[in-house]
Protein backbone atom coordinates (compact mmCIF):
# COMPACT_ATOMS: atom_id res chain seq x y z
CA UNK A 1 0.00 0.00 0.00
CA UNK A 2 2.66 2.44 0.62
CA UNK A 3 4.80 1.59 -2.08
CA UNK A 4 1.62 2.38 -4.54
CA UNK A 5 1.12 5.53 -2.60
CA UNK A 6 4.84 6.34 -3.10
CA UNK A 7 4.46 5.64 -7.49
CA UNK A 8 1.51 6.99 -7.80
CA UNK A 9 2.50 10.63 -5.89
CA UNK A 10 5.54 10.58 -8.35
CA UNK A 11 4.15 10.40 -11.54
CA UNK A 12 0.02 11.47 -10.79
CA UNK A 13 0.38 14.81 -9.26
CA UNK A 14 2.26 16.23 -11.73
CA UNK A 15 -0.14 15.58 -14.40
CA UNK A 16 -2.73 16.52 -12.82
CA UNK A 17 -1.39 20.19 -11.47
CA UNK A 18 0.02 20.32 -14.86
CA UNK A 19 -3.24 20.04 -16.91
CA UNK A 20 -5.01 22.52 -14.71
CA UNK A 21 -2.23 24.97 -15.08
CA UNK A 22 -2.50 24.69 -19.09
CA UNK A 23 -6.39 24.84 -19.09
CA UNK A 24 -6.06 28.09 -17.50
CA UNK A 25 -3.64 29.36 -19.77
CA UNK A 26 -5.90 28.90 -22.39
CA UNK A 27 -8.61 30.61 -20.95
CA UNK A 28 -6.32 32.95 -20.73
CA UNK A 29 -5.56 33.33 -23.90
CA UNK A 30 -9.05 32.84 -25.19
CA UNK A 31 -9.95 36.11 -23.15
CA UNK A 32 -7.06 38.19 -24.49
CA UNK A 33 -8.19 36.83 -27.62
CA UNK A 34 -11.64 37.82 -27.38
CA UNK A 35 -10.65 40.98 -26.34
CA UNK A 36 -8.52 41.96 -29.22
CA UNK A 37 -11.13 40.54 -31.79
CA UNK A 38 -13.44 42.93 -29.72
CA UNK A 39 -11.57 45.78 -30.39
CA UNK A 40 -11.02 44.84 -33.87
CA UNK A 41 -14.57 43.92 -34.60
CA UNK A 42 -15.84 46.91 -32.81
CA UNK A 43 -13.80 49.66 -33.41
CA UNK A 44 -16.98 52.09 -32.87
CA UNK A 45 -17.95 50.94 -29.28
CA UNK A 46 -14.94 50.81 -27.82
CA UNK A 47 -16.40 52.95 -24.81
CA UNK A 48 -18.86 50.51 -24.04
CA UNK A 49 -16.14 47.52 -24.04
CA UNK A 50 -14.17 49.47 -21.62
CA UNK A 51 -17.45 50.11 -19.36
CA UNK A 52 -18.04 46.44 -20.05
CA UNK A 53 -14.59 45.36 -18.79
CA UNK A 54 -15.16 47.36 -15.53
CA UNK A 55 -18.21 45.70 -14.76
CA UNK A 56 -16.74 42.46 -15.70
CA UNK A 57 -13.93 43.45 -12.93
CA UNK A 58 -17.19 43.87 -10.42
CA UNK A 59 -18.80 40.81 -11.63
CA UNK A 60 -15.37 39.31 -10.94
CA UNK A 61 -15.20 40.55 -6.92
CA UNK A 62 -18.47 39.23 -6.62
CA UNK A 63 -17.53 35.80 -7.61
CA UNK A 64 -15.23 35.85 -4.64
CA UNK A 65 -17.17 36.01 -2.26
CA UNK A 66 -20.57 34.50 -3.93
CA UNK A 67 -19.19 31.67 -5.69
CA UNK A 68 -16.34 30.79 -3.46
CA UNK A 69 -17.14 31.93 -0.16
CA UNK A 70 -21.08 31.61 -0.05
CA UNK A 71 -21.70 34.98 0.79
CA UNK A 72 -24.51 36.58 -1.03
CA UNK A 73 -23.87 39.93 -2.06
CA UNK A 74 -26.46 42.78 -3.08
CA UNK A 75 -24.14 45.77 -2.50
CA UNK A 76 -21.33 44.94 -4.40
CA UNK A 77 -21.24 48.14 -5.47
CA UNK A 78 -20.42 49.98 -2.49
CA UNK A 79 -17.03 48.90 -3.26
CA UNK A 80 -17.06 49.86 -7.05
CA UNK A 81 -17.83 52.92 -6.11
CA UNK A 82 -15.45 53.63 -3.42
CA UNK A 83 -12.80 52.82 -6.02
CA UNK A 84 -14.34 55.38 -8.81
CA UNK A 85 -15.12 58.47 -6.62
CA UNK A 86 -11.41 57.91 -4.61
CA UNK A 87 -9.83 57.48 -8.29
CA UNK A 88 -12.08 60.38 -9.54
CA UNK A 89 -11.38 62.62 -6.73
CA UNK A 90 -7.95 62.25 -6.58
CA UNK A 91 -8.44 62.90 -10.06
CA UNK A 92 -9.70 66.59 -9.61
CA UNK A 93 -6.88 66.70 -6.90
CA UNK A 94 -4.50 66.59 -9.40
CA UNK A 95 -3.42 62.89 -9.58
CA UNK A 96 -3.65 61.93 -13.32
CA UNK A 97 -1.58 59.55 -13.82
CA UNK A 98 -3.57 56.11 -15.15
CA UNK A 99 -1.95 53.81 -12.72
CA UNK A 100 -1.58 55.51 -9.55
CA UNK A 101 -5.45 55.97 -10.04
CA UNK A 102 -5.70 52.66 -10.35
CA UNK A 103 -4.29 51.84 -7.43
CA UNK A 104 -6.36 54.11 -5.02
CA UNK A 105 -9.07 53.14 -6.40
CA UNK A 106 -7.81 49.67 -5.37
CA UNK A 107 -6.79 50.60 -2.23
CA UNK A 108 -10.36 52.22 -1.86
CA UNK A 109 -12.36 49.34 -2.69
CA UNK A 110 -10.30 46.71 -0.53
CA UNK A 111 -10.55 49.35 2.43
CA UNK A 112 -14.59 49.69 2.09
CA UNK A 113 -14.32 45.67 1.62
CA UNK A 114 -12.83 46.01 5.21
CA UNK A 115 -15.73 47.50 6.48
CA UNK A 116 -18.55 45.93 4.92
CA UNK A 117 -17.05 42.77 5.53
CA UNK A 118 -16.71 43.45 8.74
CA UNK A 119 -19.87 44.29 9.09
CA UNK A 120 -21.68 42.03 6.88
CA UNK A 121 -19.92 39.13 8.48
CA UNK A 122 -21.55 39.57 11.54
CA UNK A 123 -25.06 38.15 9.70
CA UNK A 124 -25.97 34.76 8.44
CA UNK A 125 -28.29 34.30 5.44
CA UNK A 126 -31.14 36.65 4.44
CA UNK A 127 -30.06 39.25 7.53
CA UNK A 128 -27.06 39.10 5.31
CA UNK A 129 -28.12 39.49 2.74
CA UNK A 130 -30.27 42.96 3.82
CA UNK A 131 -27.51 43.98 5.24
CA UNK A 132 -25.75 44.55 2.49
CA UNK A 133 -28.12 46.25 0.82
CA UNK A 134 -28.70 48.70 3.78
CA UNK A 135 -25.20 49.08 3.06
CA UNK A 136 -25.20 50.19 -0.85
CA UNK A 137 -28.48 52.28 -0.07
CA UNK A 138 -26.23 53.94 2.73
CA UNK A 139 -23.06 54.61 0.38
CA UNK A 140 -25.50 55.88 -2.59
CA UNK A 141 -26.83 58.30 0.46
CA UNK A 142 -23.94 59.67 1.50
CA UNK A 143 -22.32 60.01 -2.25
CA UNK A 144 -25.34 62.22 -2.57
CA UNK A 145 -25.14 63.93 0.30
CA UNK A 146 -21.22 65.07 -0.05
CA UNK A 147 -21.92 67.04 -2.83
CA UNK A 148 -18.98 68.95 -2.37
CA UNK A 149 -16.94 66.13 -3.18
CA UNK A 150 -18.35 63.91 -5.18
CA UNK A 151 -20.63 66.49 -7.26
CA UNK A 152 -23.87 64.69 -5.72
CA UNK A 153 -26.70 64.41 -8.40
CA UNK A 154 -24.97 65.49 -11.17
CA UNK A 155 -21.63 63.22 -10.92
CA UNK A 156 -18.11 63.96 -10.35
CA UNK A 157 -16.86 65.65 -13.70
CA UNK A 158 -13.78 67.09 -15.31
CA UNK A 159 -11.56 64.51 -14.95
CA UNK A 160 -8.53 64.80 -16.99
CA UNK A 161 -6.44 61.79 -16.85
CA UNK A 162 -2.67 61.75 -18.03
CA UNK A 163 -1.16 59.86 -20.68
CA UNK A 164 -0.14 55.97 -19.80
CA UNK A 165 3.14 55.86 -19.14
CA UNK A 166 3.97 59.15 -19.92
CA UNK A 167 3.38 58.15 -24.11
CA UNK A 168 -0.08 56.91 -24.61
CA UNK A 169 -2.96 60.16 -24.36
CA UNK A 170 -6.44 58.43 -23.45
CA UNK A 171 -7.90 59.10 -26.95
CA UNK A 172 -11.64 60.19 -28.05
CA UNK A 173 -11.96 56.78 -29.65
CA UNK A 174 -11.27 55.42 -26.52
CA UNK A 175 -8.24 53.29 -27.63
CA UNK A 176 -5.92 53.54 -25.07
CA UNK A 177 -8.67 53.26 -22.35
CA UNK A 178 -10.10 49.86 -23.95
CA UNK A 179 -6.62 48.12 -24.30
CA UNK A 180 -5.35 49.73 -20.77
CA UNK A 181 -8.59 48.16 -19.48
CA UNK A 182 -8.52 44.71 -21.38
CA UNK A 183 -4.75 44.31 -19.55
CA UNK A 184 -5.88 45.34 -16.33
CA UNK A 185 -8.53 43.12 -16.94
CA UNK A 186 -6.14 40.08 -18.17
CA UNK A 187 -3.62 40.60 -15.09
CA UNK A 188 -6.52 40.51 -12.22
CA UNK A 189 -7.87 37.45 -13.60
CA UNK A 190 -4.65 35.77 -13.93
CA UNK A 191 -4.05 37.03 -10.16
CA UNK A 192 -7.30 35.94 -8.87
CA UNK A 193 -6.68 32.30 -10.39
CA UNK A 194 -3.70 31.93 -8.21
CA UNK A 195 -5.78 33.19 -5.31
CA UNK A 196 -8.62 31.01 -5.77
CA UNK A 197 -6.45 27.92 -6.12
CA UNK A 198 -4.26 28.97 -3.46
CA UNK A 199 -4.39 27.04 0.12
CA UNK A 200 -6.82 30.16 1.23
CA UNK A 201 -8.94 29.68 -1.98
CA UNK A 202 -9.48 26.24 -0.73
CA UNK A 203 -10.11 27.20 2.59
CA UNK A 204 -12.97 29.51 1.25
CA UNK A 205 -14.52 26.68 -0.70
CA UNK A 206 -14.08 24.92 2.63
CA UNK A 207 -16.45 27.34 4.17
CA UNK A 208 -19.04 28.04 1.58
CA UNK A 209 -19.71 24.21 1.95
CA UNK A 210 -19.36 23.71 5.35
CA UNK A 211 -18.48 26.25 8.33
CA UNK A 212 -18.23 23.87 11.11
CA UNK A 213 -16.50 21.36 9.57
CA UNK A 214 -13.96 23.78 8.62
CA UNK A 215 -13.64 24.68 12.51
CA UNK A 216 -13.76 21.02 13.48
CA UNK A 217 -10.41 21.12 11.05
CA UNK A 218 -9.00 24.11 13.64
CA UNK A 219 -9.44 27.28 10.79
CA UNK A 220 -10.83 30.24 12.06
CA UNK A 221 -13.57 31.32 9.20
CA UNK A 222 -14.47 35.10 10.42
CA UNK A 223 -10.65 36.64 9.71
CA UNK A 224 -10.68 34.28 5.99
CA UNK A 225 -13.66 35.99 4.64
CA UNK A 226 -13.02 39.38 5.91
CA UNK A 227 -9.70 38.95 3.97
CA UNK A 228 -11.65 37.65 0.59
CA UNK A 229 -13.59 41.03 1.13
CA UNK A 230 -10.69 42.38 1.03
CA UNK A 231 -9.44 41.15 -2.09
CA UNK A 232 -12.97 41.88 -3.39
CA UNK A 233 -12.88 45.38 -3.11
CA UNK A 234 -9.46 45.86 -4.24
CA UNK A 235 -10.76 43.85 -8.00
CA UNK A 236 -13.93 45.84 -7.27
CA UNK A 237 -12.18 49.17 -7.14
CA UNK A 238 -9.64 48.70 -9.65
CA UNK A 239 -13.35 48.48 -11.69
CA UNK A 240 -14.47 51.35 -10.44
CA UNK A 241 -10.99 53.28 -11.06
CA UNK A 242 -11.15 51.85 -14.63
CA UNK A 243 -14.40 53.46 -14.92
CA UNK A 244 -14.13 56.41 -13.72
CA UNK A 245 -10.66 56.95 -15.95
CA UNK A 246 -12.23 55.85 -19.35
CA UNK A 247 -15.66 57.71 -19.02
CA UNK A 248 -13.88 60.62 -17.02
CA UNK A 249 -17.16 61.06 -14.95
CA UNK A 250 -18.41 59.24 -11.85
CA UNK A 251 -21.74 59.27 -11.36
CA UNK A 252 -23.60 58.20 -8.72
CA UNK A 253 -25.46 55.02 -10.25
CA UNK A 254 -21.74 53.54 -9.69
CA UNK A 255 -22.61 52.70 -5.83
CA UNK A 256 -25.98 52.31 -6.64
CA UNK A 257 -28.34 48.68 -5.41
CA UNK A 258 -29.38 48.61 -9.26
CA UNK A 259 -25.60 47.84 -10.58
CA UNK A 260 -25.05 45.49 -7.63
CA UNK A 261 -28.15 43.74 -8.47
CA UNK A 262 -27.33 43.87 -11.88
CA UNK A 263 -23.92 42.19 -10.77
CA UNK A 264 -25.47 39.23 -9.53
CA UNK A 265 -27.80 38.84 -12.15
CA UNK A 266 -24.61 38.49 -14.78
CA UNK A 267 -22.97 36.08 -12.39
CA UNK A 268 -25.66 34.21 -12.05
CA UNK A 269 -26.12 34.04 -15.79
CA UNK A 270 -22.60 33.09 -16.23
CA UNK A 271 -22.12 31.02 -13.23
CA UNK A 272 -20.56 30.95 -10.27
CA UNK A 273 -17.56 29.58 -8.46
CA UNK A 274 -15.04 29.75 -11.72
CA UNK A 275 -14.42 33.31 -12.53
CA UNK A 276 -14.78 32.69 -16.26
CA UNK A 277 -18.24 32.99 -15.14
CA UNK A 278 -18.20 36.09 -14.65
CA UNK A 279 -16.66 37.31 -17.58
CA UNK A 280 -19.04 35.32 -19.57
CA UNK A 281 -22.33 36.64 -17.90
CA UNK A 282 -21.10 40.35 -17.86
CA UNK A 283 -20.67 39.95 -21.41
CA UNK A 284 -23.60 38.16 -22.74
CA UNK A 285 -25.58 40.63 -20.13
CA UNK A 286 -24.30 43.62 -20.95
CA UNK A 287 -23.96 42.95 -24.57
CA UNK A 288 -28.13 41.58 -24.60
CA UNK A 289 -28.73 45.24 -23.21
CA UNK A 290 -26.83 46.79 -25.53
CA UNK A 291 -28.15 45.24 -28.35
CA UNK A 292 -31.76 44.87 -27.18
CA UNK A 293 -32.28 48.38 -25.89
CA UNK A 294 -31.51 49.51 -29.40
CA UNK A 295 -34.09 47.60 -30.45
CA UNK A 296 -36.57 48.69 -28.10
CA UNK A 297 -35.96 50.80 -25.21
CA UNK A 298 -38.29 49.71 -23.25
CA UNK A 299 -39.17 46.31 -23.05
CA UNK A 300 -34.94 45.14 -22.67
CA UNK A 301 -35.70 44.63 -19.33
CA UNK A 302 -38.41 41.65 -20.49
CA UNK A 303 -36.14 39.96 -22.60
CA UNK A 304 -33.06 40.22 -20.56
CA UNK A 305 -35.61 38.76 -17.74
CA UNK A 306 -36.72 36.08 -20.16
CA UNK A 307 -33.01 34.94 -20.78
CA UNK A 308 -32.32 34.44 -17.38
CA UNK A 309 -35.32 32.56 -16.52
CA UNK A 310 -34.09 30.09 -19.93
CA UNK A 311 -30.61 29.71 -18.70
CA UNK A 312 -31.40 29.71 -15.35
CA UNK A 313 -33.88 26.76 -16.15
CA UNK A 314 -31.50 25.02 -18.97
CA UNK A 315 -28.72 25.35 -17.05
CA UNK A 316 -28.95 26.17 -13.42
CA UNK A 317 -24.97 25.78 -12.66
CA UNK A 318 -24.93 29.27 -15.58
CA UNK A 319 -23.12 29.57 -19.18
CA UNK A 320 -19.72 28.36 -17.99
CA UNK A 321 -21.39 25.50 -17.25
CA UNK A 322 -23.23 24.81 -19.56
CA UNK A 323 -20.13 25.50 -21.84
CA UNK A 324 -18.37 23.26 -19.35
CA UNK A 325 -20.23 19.83 -20.12
CA UNK A 326 -20.58 20.64 -23.79
CA UNK A 327 -16.58 20.69 -24.14
CA UNK A 328 -16.21 18.32 -21.28
CA UNK A 329 -18.68 15.75 -22.94
CA UNK A 330 -17.93 12.12 -21.88
CA UNK A 331 -14.87 12.98 -19.63
CA UNK A 332 -17.65 13.65 -16.84
CA UNK A 333 -16.45 11.17 -14.17
CA UNK A 334 -13.29 10.74 -14.82
CA UNK A 335 -10.89 13.61 -13.54
CA UNK A 336 -12.32 16.60 -10.90
CA UNK A 337 -12.52 20.09 -12.18
CA UNK A 338 -10.70 22.68 -11.25
CA UNK B 1 -4.33 13.09 38.99
CA UNK B 2 -2.74 12.42 35.63
CA UNK B 3 -4.94 12.48 33.42
CA UNK B 4 -4.45 13.38 29.59
CA UNK B 5 -8.05 14.63 29.35
CA UNK B 6 -10.98 15.37 32.09
CA UNK B 7 -14.55 16.37 31.89
CA UNK B 8 -15.97 17.62 35.46
CA UNK B 9 -19.72 17.74 36.01
CA UNK B 10 -21.36 18.31 32.60
CA UNK B 11 -24.30 19.32 32.12
CA UNK B 12 -26.47 20.79 29.13
CA UNK B 13 -30.09 21.14 28.77
CA UNK B 14 -32.24 22.35 25.87
CA UNK B 15 -34.89 24.28 27.09
CA UNK B 16 -36.41 22.20 29.89
CA UNK B 17 -34.51 19.01 28.60
CA UNK B 18 -31.88 17.84 30.35
CA UNK B 19 -29.33 16.56 27.61
CA UNK B 20 -26.34 15.97 30.03
CA UNK B 21 -26.38 15.60 33.20
CA UNK B 22 -23.62 16.00 35.50
CA UNK B 23 -20.80 13.58 33.21
CA UNK B 24 -17.73 12.64 34.58
CA UNK B 25 -14.76 11.52 32.75
CA UNK B 26 -11.45 10.88 32.78
CA UNK B 27 -9.24 9.33 30.11
CA UNK B 28 -5.23 9.01 30.13
CA UNK B 29 -2.79 8.81 27.68
CA UNK B 30 -3.38 5.69 25.26
CA UNK B 31 -6.74 5.25 26.39
CA UNK B 32 -9.12 2.89 24.53
CA UNK B 33 -12.96 3.98 25.46
CA UNK B 34 -15.97 3.42 24.26
CA UNK B 35 -18.92 5.49 24.63
CA UNK B 36 -22.54 3.47 24.66
CA UNK B 37 -26.17 4.04 25.19
CA UNK B 38 -29.51 4.29 23.21
CA UNK B 39 -30.65 6.52 20.79
CA UNK B 40 -31.01 9.74 22.04
CA UNK B 41 -28.69 9.28 25.47
CA UNK B 42 -27.21 12.13 24.87
CA UNK B 43 -23.60 10.76 22.84
CA UNK B 44 -23.01 13.06 20.36
CA UNK B 45 -24.43 15.80 22.71
CA UNK B 46 -21.62 15.06 24.93
CA UNK B 47 -18.91 15.36 21.97
CA UNK B 48 -20.51 18.73 20.68
CA UNK B 49 -19.98 20.07 24.88
CA UNK B 50 -16.49 18.37 24.94
CA UNK B 51 -15.48 19.74 21.33
CA UNK B 52 -16.87 22.87 21.60
CA UNK B 53 -19.17 23.03 19.68
CA UNK B 54 -22.10 23.47 22.21
CA UNK B 55 -21.47 25.65 25.68
CA UNK B 56 -22.55 23.56 28.46
CA UNK B 57 -24.28 25.05 30.94
CA UNK B 58 -22.25 23.81 33.91
CA UNK B 59 -18.93 21.40 33.94
CA UNK B 60 -15.56 22.15 33.04
CA UNK B 61 -13.37 20.15 30.05
CA UNK B 62 -9.48 19.90 30.71
CA UNK B 63 -7.07 19.00 28.25
CA UNK B 64 -3.68 18.33 29.92
CA UNK B 65 -4.36 19.98 33.14
CA UNK B 66 -5.56 23.23 31.06
CA UNK B 67 -9.19 24.19 31.49
CA UNK B 68 -10.30 24.44 27.99
CA UNK B 69 -14.06 25.39 28.74
CA UNK B 70 -13.53 28.62 27.77
CA UNK B 71 -12.32 27.97 24.07
CA UNK B 72 -13.78 28.23 20.92
CA UNK B 73 -14.34 24.88 19.08
CA UNK B 74 -11.12 25.80 16.67
CA UNK B 75 -9.12 26.67 19.79
CA UNK B 76 -9.53 23.71 21.45
CA UNK B 77 -8.90 21.49 17.82
CA UNK B 78 -5.67 23.21 18.16
CA UNK B 79 -4.95 21.96 21.42
CA UNK B 80 -5.49 18.38 20.21
CA UNK B 81 -9.06 18.04 21.01
CA UNK B 82 -10.72 15.95 17.88
CA UNK B 83 -13.50 14.73 16.91
CA UNK B 84 -15.41 12.99 14.13
CA UNK B 85 -18.71 13.68 13.03
CA UNK B 86 -21.72 10.83 13.14
CA UNK B 87 -23.27 12.04 9.90
CA UNK B 88 -19.93 12.69 7.55
CA UNK B 89 -18.73 16.16 6.91
CA UNK B 90 -16.74 16.16 3.93
CA UNK B 91 -16.88 18.61 0.44
CA UNK B 92 -18.17 16.69 -1.83
CA UNK B 93 -16.44 18.58 -4.70
CA UNK B 94 -13.25 17.71 -3.14
CA UNK B 95 -11.21 14.81 -3.25
CA UNK B 96 -9.60 12.71 -0.15
CA UNK B 97 -6.41 14.16 -1.17
CA UNK B 98 -7.53 18.16 -0.80
CA UNK B 99 -9.27 17.30 2.67
CA UNK B 100 -6.20 15.83 3.88
CA UNK B 101 -3.83 18.33 2.30
CA UNK B 102 -6.26 21.26 3.56
CA UNK B 103 -6.06 19.61 7.12
CA UNK B 104 -2.14 19.46 7.37
CA UNK B 105 -1.90 22.67 6.02
CA UNK B 106 -4.13 24.51 8.92
CA UNK B 107 -2.08 22.36 11.01
CA UNK B 108 1.17 23.76 9.80
CA UNK B 109 -0.28 27.37 10.00
CA UNK B 110 -0.30 27.43 6.07
CA UNK B 111 -4.15 27.28 5.11
CA UNK B 112 -4.86 31.01 4.70
CA UNK B 113 -2.19 31.77 2.74
CA UNK B 114 -2.77 33.64 -0.94
CA UNK B 115 0.64 32.89 -1.95
CA UNK B 116 1.82 29.52 -2.82
CA UNK B 117 0.65 26.37 -4.36
CA UNK B 118 -1.92 24.19 -2.41
CA UNK B 119 -0.06 21.17 -3.80
CA UNK B 120 3.43 22.87 -3.84
CA UNK B 121 5.09 20.90 -0.52
CA UNK B 122 6.77 18.14 -1.34
CA UNK B 123 7.28 17.25 2.24
CA UNK B 124 3.27 17.82 3.19
CA UNK B 125 2.26 15.90 -0.13
CA UNK B 126 4.15 13.32 1.28
CA UNK B 127 2.70 13.24 4.93
CA UNK B 128 -0.93 13.05 2.78
CA UNK B 129 -0.24 9.98 0.94
CA UNK B 130 1.01 8.29 4.09
CA UNK B 131 -2.04 9.09 5.80
CA UNK B 132 -4.12 8.30 2.72
CA UNK B 133 -2.45 5.25 2.81
CA UNK B 134 -2.91 4.39 5.79
CA UNK B 135 -6.43 4.16 5.74
CA UNK B 136 -6.72 2.50 2.54
CA UNK B 137 -7.49 5.46 0.80
CA UNK B 138 -4.96 5.93 -2.01
CA UNK B 139 -6.85 4.37 -4.84
CA UNK B 140 -9.39 6.75 -4.38
CA UNK B 141 -7.16 9.78 -3.19
CA UNK B 142 -8.03 12.15 -6.38
CA UNK B 143 -11.83 11.25 -6.86
CA UNK B 144 -14.21 13.70 -5.85
CA UNK B 145 -15.88 12.90 -2.22
CA UNK B 146 -19.27 12.19 -3.75
CA UNK B 147 -18.48 9.41 -6.06
CA UNK B 148 -16.62 7.12 -3.47
CA UNK B 149 -18.55 4.64 -1.25
CA UNK B 150 -19.55 5.82 2.13
CA UNK B 151 -17.05 3.50 3.78
CA UNK B 152 -14.88 5.70 2.38
CA UNK B 153 -16.33 8.81 3.40
CA UNK B 154 -16.10 7.33 7.16
CA UNK B 155 -12.33 6.51 6.42
CA UNK B 156 -11.84 10.17 5.31
CA UNK B 157 -13.13 11.40 8.56
CA UNK B 158 -10.78 9.17 10.43
CA UNK B 159 -7.71 10.51 8.09
CA UNK B 160 -8.94 14.17 8.55
CA UNK B 161 -8.84 13.90 12.60
CA UNK B 162 -5.46 12.27 12.56
CA UNK B 163 -3.88 14.28 10.35
CA UNK B 164 -4.74 17.33 13.28
CA UNK B 165 -2.06 15.51 15.30
CA UNK B 166 -4.63 14.67 18.10
CA UNK B 167 -4.09 14.47 21.70
CA UNK B 168 -7.62 13.20 22.39
CA UNK B 169 -9.92 11.83 19.32
CA UNK B 170 -14.00 11.35 19.85
CA UNK B 171 -15.29 8.86 16.82
CA UNK B 172 -18.89 9.48 16.62
CA UNK B 173 -20.06 6.44 15.57
CA UNK B 174 -17.30 5.25 12.88
CA UNK B 175 -18.77 2.82 11.56
CA UNK B 176 -22.59 3.93 10.79
CA UNK B 177 -24.08 3.53 8.25
CA UNK B 178 -20.85 1.26 6.75
CA UNK B 179 -22.05 -1.97 4.86
CA UNK B 180 -20.45 -5.13 7.27
CA UNK B 181 -18.23 -6.02 4.32
CA UNK B 182 -16.47 -2.63 4.85
CA UNK B 183 -16.09 -2.74 8.52
CA UNK B 184 -13.08 -4.63 9.01
CA UNK B 185 -11.21 -2.02 7.14
CA UNK B 186 -12.50 0.79 9.86
CA UNK B 187 -11.54 -1.86 12.62
CA UNK B 188 -8.01 -2.04 11.12
CA UNK B 189 -7.61 1.86 11.23
CA UNK B 190 -8.89 1.65 14.83
CA UNK B 191 -6.41 -0.87 15.68
CA UNK B 192 -3.31 1.13 13.75
CA UNK B 193 -4.07 4.91 15.94
CA UNK B 194 -1.42 5.74 17.14
CA UNK B 195 -0.95 4.04 20.51
CA UNK B 196 -0.10 7.34 22.92
CA UNK B 197 -3.79 8.73 21.70
CA UNK B 198 -6.26 8.75 23.97
CA UNK B 199 -9.50 7.55 21.98
CA UNK B 200 -12.88 7.61 23.34
CA UNK B 201 -15.32 5.69 20.41
CA UNK B 202 -19.10 5.82 20.35
CA UNK B 203 -20.14 2.78 18.86
CA UNK B 204 -23.80 0.92 18.69
CA UNK B 205 -22.12 -2.26 17.19
CA UNK B 206 -21.10 -4.17 20.09
CA UNK B 207 -18.81 -6.58 18.69
CA UNK B 208 -16.65 -3.78 17.72
CA UNK B 209 -17.23 -1.97 20.93
CA UNK B 210 -15.88 -5.36 22.69
CA UNK B 211 -12.75 -5.73 20.12
CA UNK B 212 -12.00 -2.23 20.58
CA UNK B 213 -12.44 -1.00 24.28
CA UNK B 214 -10.46 -1.55 27.17
CA UNK B 215 -13.05 0.77 28.90
CA UNK B 216 -17.12 0.95 28.63
CA UNK B 217 -19.10 3.85 29.87
CA UNK B 218 -22.96 3.41 29.07
CA UNK B 219 -24.79 6.79 29.09
CA UNK B 220 -28.83 6.59 29.26
CA UNK B 221 -30.71 9.57 29.71
CA UNK B 222 -27.92 11.85 29.83
CA UNK B 223 -26.42 10.20 32.61
CA UNK B 224 -23.44 7.71 33.07
CA UNK B 225 -25.07 4.76 34.41
CA UNK B 226 -22.06 2.52 34.14
CA UNK B 227 -18.73 2.67 33.70
CA UNK B 228 -16.42 -0.31 33.79
CA UNK B 229 -14.44 -3.56 31.99
CA UNK B 230 -16.10 -4.31 29.01
CA UNK B 231 -16.60 -8.29 30.55
CA UNK B 232 -19.18 -6.52 33.07
CA UNK B 233 -21.21 -4.29 30.77
CA UNK B 234 -23.61 -6.84 29.37
CA UNK B 235 -24.49 -8.29 33.15
CA UNK B 236 -25.00 -5.02 34.90
CA UNK B 237 -29.11 -5.11 35.54
CA UNK B 238 -28.98 -0.86 34.91
CA UNK B 239 -27.56 -1.23 31.68
CA UNK B 240 -30.22 -4.48 30.46
CA UNK B 241 -32.69 -1.53 31.99
CA UNK B 242 -32.05 1.04 29.74
CA UNK B 243 -31.73 -1.06 26.94
CA UNK B 244 -35.29 -2.17 27.71
CA UNK B 245 -34.29 -5.21 25.99
CA UNK B 246 -34.45 -3.39 22.53
CA UNK B 247 -31.37 -3.34 22.36
CA UNK B 248 -30.81 -7.13 20.37
CA UNK B 249 -26.46 -6.49 20.23
CA UNK B 250 -26.26 -6.31 24.30
CA UNK B 251 -28.41 -9.36 24.80
CA UNK B 252 -25.99 -11.07 22.12
CA UNK B 253 -22.99 -10.96 24.24
CA UNK B 254 -24.84 -11.47 27.51
N1 LIG C 1 -29.73 21.38 19.35
C1 LIG C 1 -30.64 20.64 20.03
N2 LIG C 1 -31.78 21.23 20.49
C2 LIG C 1 -32.69 20.51 21.18
N3 LIG C 1 -32.56 19.21 21.47
C3 LIG C 1 -31.45 18.58 21.04
C4 LIG C 1 -30.44 19.25 20.30
N4 LIG C 1 -29.46 18.37 20.01
C5 LIG C 1 -29.86 17.20 20.54
N5 LIG C 1 -31.04 17.31 21.15
C6 LIG C 1 -31.73 16.24 21.86
O1 LIG C 1 -30.85 15.72 22.82
C7 LIG C 1 -31.04 14.32 22.92
C8 LIG C 1 -29.71 13.62 22.75
O2 LIG C 1 -29.30 13.73 21.42
P1 LIG C 1 -27.91 13.12 20.92
O3 LIG C 1 -27.81 13.42 19.46
O4 LIG C 1 -26.83 13.60 21.78
O5 LIG C 1 -28.14 11.57 21.14
P2 LIG C 1 -27.22 10.35 20.77
O6 LIG C 1 -26.96 9.60 22.02
O7 LIG C 1 -26.03 10.79 20.01
O8 LIG C 1 -28.18 9.48 19.86
P3 LIG C 1 -27.87 8.58 18.57
O9 LIG C 1 -27.44 7.26 19.07
O10 LIG C 1 -29.16 8.51 17.87
O11 LIG C 1 -26.83 9.27 17.79
C9 LIG C 1 -32.08 13.92 21.90
O12 LIG C 1 -33.30 13.78 22.57
C10 LIG C 1 -32.11 15.09 20.95
O13 LIG C 1 -33.39 15.23 20.42
MG1 LIG D 1 -25.34 10.53 18.12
Amino acid sequence: MQFVAQTERMTAAPVAGRRRWSRDAVGVILIVAAGVAGYFLFPDSLALLTRIIAVALLVLSLDLIVGYCGVASLGQATLFGAGAYAAGIACVNGVTEPLTLIAIGAVAGAAAGLVMGAIMLRAHGLAQLVLSIAIVQLAHEAANKASAYTGGSDGLAGLFVGPLFGVFEFDLWGQTAYLFGLSLLVAVFIILKFVVSSPFGMLCRGIKEDPIRIRAMGAFVFPVLLKMFVISGAVAGTGGALAAISTQVVGLDSVSFELSANALVMLVLGGLGTLYGALIGTVIFMGFEHVVSAINPFHWMTMVGALLIAVVLAAPGGLSDLLDQISAGKKRNSGGRP
Amino acid sequence: MSDLFRVENLSKSFGGLAVSRNISLHMPAGERLALIGPNGAGKTTFVNLVTGQLKPSEGRVVLNGEDVTGLGAVRRVRKGLVRTFQVTRLFSEMTPEEHVTLTVLQREGRASRILGRFHGNSAIADEVADLLGALGLTEVARRRVREIAYGQQRLLEIAIALALRPKVLLLDEPAAGVPSSETPRIEQALERLPPSLAVLMIEHDMDLVFRFARRVVVLAAGEIIFEGLPSEVAANDKVREAYLGNYAHARNVA
